[in-house]
């Protein structure tokens, strides 16, 4: 039937010259001769296909991995840590028997291609990663970098990822509690779309993708096979755009949310039976990672006959039958008499499901088509000992020049009336501004347990409805701090995502991270990973927090243009009981504003210098991640003990940024003073880490300030929660009116 | 001796666990119903609950109103079964013809979650006892397809029969006709509405508010004949 004969294993044998299409997969030349040599024959186009998405960027992290290695050699001890990284996604112990997991990762390159799709598709693949765990997903959050806001191709990006994220996550039945919305010109050609997603399981349900057990059945499960998302792996996430190659549309999947919500019933039903071995998803490399993380991470081998795979389009190759990245599609081990109850409960969902192969006793992956073996390789070589990189790295020559153009010597406003204005101009910024417009067209109550969501500092969900335990996450970064300073600005994403934890009144207890650079080709790029990567595993084990796991984004550049390197760190955390959480807004008129933590002139990488001077230059805040271990600490214990009734961190927009929030959210304004020893301009723009903002009950005065003077934590009281206007004394007032118009009317009007 | 509250799982519903927590909430027993099995378990009420049936990738509800088990739902709430749609389970039922109307995409073509204000118009049926006619209240709203259209003569009679139960205040989220959150039939047994009662039953979760809860104990009184 077909015009050349099947190239089997045989055939690949018998005819070493045959030239196959290496470098279009996207093998360099010493990778595809490193195949040759690993398999002693040339491969087959079945095994190119295979090595050549596994062995992907994407999926083998071979530039990253040197690095990454940090993760684990400096991981704080942690009782917490019940699976760490490398499978699908990182567990958590949080008491009561249950354990959580949770991940982030990018889908930033496809985005771009086709915005909706692209986005849609990132909250599917995150949320399998969850099920494959064993976990029941219960939220996602959406970290989001795009372009400026007024260019217009923002316009055509933005509105398509959120609608993208809203019409696949609604779908599902998972809240969406939380994540940023961030602009920068830096990803104007690049825009990154992070997706993260919560699951909750309880320890007994924890499970692996392994396939052990010869004789146990492999079952691919979900929607039918089709041709979309060929080769996006090793093309899409590996390459930089560039104008001058053809379009790669085609290469981006299509998700169908019904479909995934179908494979999360099933998949948990299955569970709940016990039916399952082991598990894996099939996301970036379709089939061909599934089949081979399966067998390599298992006792023994597997035989797969590709003939059953159930197609979308019957014209499909075995080759891109491997390739192919179609959504909702799973792949589970299960042993052989429970294989009729797995199908049945598939049948009851509607959920097609065949078997495809075994687990065998051999150590080879065995994939057959038409009768003719096509594959036939130690699958550790596809899943585990790709290509690994010692990529040169340099500090830029020019990050000198940058730290020497010192934000601190801007000019400042010399006038309260120019004080005034520029709030204004702040609080009416993009970047500042409320995101509602865009959170609004988000789920944020289905499954019933949301206790908080955006824009609060952390997105909390209940695990427990008798005992109240809940979970928070946060997910921050800032580019501009890590352009100015990667092993910083690293820290500092990580110092903010475990204040904002803090401030909700839940205690912080692991990582994950999005790490999304520029190509790692170019030296500079390169140092700004290896600095970011061993400032965030620093800046772990010093907080005592361990990375779970995560995902790297390369080659996010256009040209010689690479991103500000953007690592965004998501931070969960547990609370013993969600009816002591602490809220953003404020809640009671009379009610005393303190100010915790040191605030210093420290405007490098700010939002002020972004909006009044358009300017990134000097050294991003220090970071001392002792104080915001204690910080955290008082937080969670004024929580608990009901000594706080609201608490803002304070982060990009600085102090009279949280205010103006806490207060548009309350409904109720505030006086403030300016301290002693602090000018009002730096009261209000300093972007000093390691502060919050929190409001207090006159009956607590006592016990509060006590309690940070015993601890030696320096707290200062800077006014009160009262009226309708936020007003710095002797400086301006602005009303709430005035305020929310503007906070509340800049998105809208550049992108409704 | 409580009441049995059905609660309908179709392929894509979204918000059955929480309409059952609801009920449950209220004092009364959720049952789960299945949407290929067309017994009813001898259930005195039933919720359609919210979601995406089938994906609603063809009309919102349009195929779930074929399901085995609103054959029942239909035959037995045209007998008086008390039936409760929410949002995607109000689209059903319109596409049932048990309720006169239908949905349409947002005005602003975006799906839209909010705190919503709604004013109880309707205080008589199965569903809304509890509540007082003219009673405001705020039960979140989250939907892409939530405008309710009919024509005039459909609009008028509602109107003039008292049959319109809940209307947005303040705000018209989807650019529904007339305000109009939600409607009952003659009979006030079935009661369709966009926003998500069930969503305002815990103090502490969601917008912090319990206005919802009175859907539930609206319906427990009048099957225990409280």
């Amino acid at each position: 039937m077909s015009r050349t004969p099947l190239d089997t294993v045989e055939h690949a044998a018998a005819t070493p010259d045959v030239e196959l299409p290496w470098a279009e997969l996207g093998l360099k030349k010493d990778e595809y001769e490193r195949v040759v040599e690993i398999l002693g024959r040339r491969p087959t186009g079945a095994e190119l296909a295979m090595y050549s998405v596994m062995w992907s960027e994407h999926c083998s992290y071979k530039s990253s991995k040197v690095h990454l290695r940090q993760f684990g050699e400096k991981a704080p001890q942690s009782d917490a840590l019940l699976v760490g990284i490398g499978e699908n996604a990182g567990v958590v112990d949080v008491g009561q028997g249950y354990a959580v997991t949770f991940k982030v990762e990018s889908h930033n390159h496809p985005s771009y291609v086709e915005p909706y799709q692209g986005a849609a598709t990132g909250v599917g693949g995150i949320v399998r990663d969850i099920i494959a765990m064993g976990a029941r997903p219960v939220a996602v959050v959406d970290p989001l970098r795009f372009g400026a806001a007024d260019h217009p191709d923002t316009k055509r990006v933005l509105p398509g990822v959120v609608a993208g994220i809203g019409g696949y996550g609604n779908c599902l039945g998972l809240p969406n509690i939380g994540g940023e919305v961030v602009f920068d010109a830096c990803y104007q050609g690049n825009p990154l779309v992070n997706a993260g997603a919560i699951g909750v399981m309880r320890h007994e349900d924890i499970h692996l993708a392994k396939a052990s057990g010869a004789g146990n059945k492999v079952v691919l499960y979900g929607a039918r096979t089709g041709g979309d998302g060929i080769g996006g792996a090793s093309i899409l996430a590996s390459e930089t755009f560039d104008d001058a190659k053809p379009s790669k549309r085609p290469a981006v999947q299509v998700g169908d949310p019904f479909q995934e919500k179908l494979l999360i019933e099933c998949t948990l039903e299955a569970f709940k039976e016990k039916l399952v071995v082991g598990i894996q998803d099939l996301g970036a490399a379709g089939l061909s990672c599934a089949t081979s993380e399966l067998a390599s991470n298992g006792s023994g081998g597997m035989r797969v006959t590709l003939d059953d795979v159930p197609l979308r389009d019957s014209t499909l190759s075995p080759e891109e039958i491997l390739m192919s990245e179609s959504q909702e599609r799973m792949c589970a081990v299960v042993e052989p008499e429970k294989v009729a109850r797995f199908l049945e409960i598939c049948e009851k969902w509607d959920v097609i499901a065949t078997v495809i192969g075994e687990v065998t006793d051999g150590d080879r992956l065995e994939i057959y088509w038409h009768g003719g073996k096509i594959v036939d390789v130690d699958p550790r070589t596809v899943a585990h000992e790709g290509p690994v990189y010692e990529r040169p790295y340099a500090r830029p020559d020019w990050q000198d020049a940058l730290q020497a153009d010192d934000a601190n010597k801007l000019s400042r406003p010399a006038t309260s009336e120019e004080l005034k204005s520029q709030v204004l101009k702040l609080v009416g910024s993009p970047n500042q501004a409320s995101k509602k417009w865009i959170t609004s067209q988000y789920d944020h109550f289905v499954q019933g347990n949301t206790v908080l969501a955006q824009p609060e500092d952390s997105g909390m969900i209940r695990v427990d409805e008798e005992s109240g335990l809940g979970v928070a996450i946060a997910t921050d970064g800032n580019g501009r701090y890590a352009k100015l300073d990667p092993y910083t600005g690293a820290q500092l994403a990580l110092a903010e995502a475990y204040r904002n934890v803090a401030t909700t009144g839940a205690k912080p207890l692991a990582v994950s991270d999005c790490l999304n650079f520029g190509s790692p080709e170019d030296p500079a790029v390169m140092w700004q990973f290896a600095e970011a990567v061993r400032g965030l595993a620093d800046g772990c084990l010093q907080l005592g927090t361990p990375v779970t796991g995560g995902n790297v984004s390369l080659y996010n550049q256009t040209g010689e243009a690479a991103i500000h390197p953007t690592p965004v760190v998501a931070v969960l955390g547990v609370i013993d009981d969600v009816a002591r959480r602490t809220p953003v807004a404020f809640q009671e008129d009379g009610q005393l504003l303190y100010l915790l933590g040191d605030t210093r002139e420290e405007f490098g990488g700010s939002a002020w210098s972004q909006v009044i001077h358009d300017h990134l230059g000097g050294l991003p805040p220090k970071v001392d991640l002792e104080r915001e271990r204690l910080l955290g600490e008082i937080l969670i214990s004024a929580s608990r003990d009901g000594m706080i009734d609201s608490a803002h961190d304070l982060s990009d927009g600085g102090l009279i940024q949280a205010v103006v929030e806490s207060a548009l959210l309350g409904g109720k304004g505030a006086r403030l003073v300016v301290p002693d020893g602090l000018d009002a301009f730096t009261f209000l723009f300093s972007e000093s880490a390691g502060r919050a903002v929190v409001a207090v009950p006159r009956s607590e005065e006592v016990r509060f300030n006590d309690m940070c003077g015993a601890r030696g934590l320096p707290v200062t009281r800077i006014g009160v929660v009262d009226g309708d206007a936020v007003e710095i004394q002797g400086e301006f007032a602005l009303s709430l009116n005035e305020l929310r118009e503007l906070h509340e009317g800049t998105i809208p009007a550049l992108l409704a | 001796m409580t009441a049995r509250i059905g609660v309908v799982t179709f392929p894509g519903s979204l918000d059955d666990r929480d309409t059952r927590r609801a009920i449950r909430l209220a004092g009364a027993e959720p049952v789960a119903l299945w949407h290929k099995d067309k017994n009813l378990h001898q259930v005195d009420a039933v919720v359609l609950p919210g979601g995406f049936s089938y994906g609603d990738y063809l009309r919102a509800g349009a195929i779930s109103r074929f399901s085995p088990v609103m054959e029942t739902v239909i035959e037995q709430a045209k007998a008086g079964l008390p039936v409760l749609g929410i949002c995607n389970g109000f689209q059903v039922l319109t596409e049932a013809h048990l309720l006169p109307g239908g949905m349409l995409g947002n005005d602003h073509l975006h799906f839209i979650c909010r705190d919503q204000k709604l004013r109880v118009e309707n205080a008589d049926t199965s569903w809304t006892s509890d509540y007082t006619a003219g009673q405001e209240i705020h039960i979140p709203l989250k939907n892409m397809d939530g405008r309710y259209v009919a024509d005039s003569y459909t609009l008028d009679k509602l109107e003039a029969e008292g049959r319109v139960a809940f209307r947005y205040v303040d705000f018209n989220p989807n650019g529904s006709l007339r305000d109009i959150a939600g409607i009952t039939n003659e009979a006030g047994n079935v009661v369709g509405l966009m926003p998500h009662p069930e969503h305002a039953v815990e103090p502490l979760i969601g917008t912090g508010r319990t206005d919802g809860l009175p859907f539930f104990t609206s319906i427990l009184k009048k099957l225990v004949n409280v």
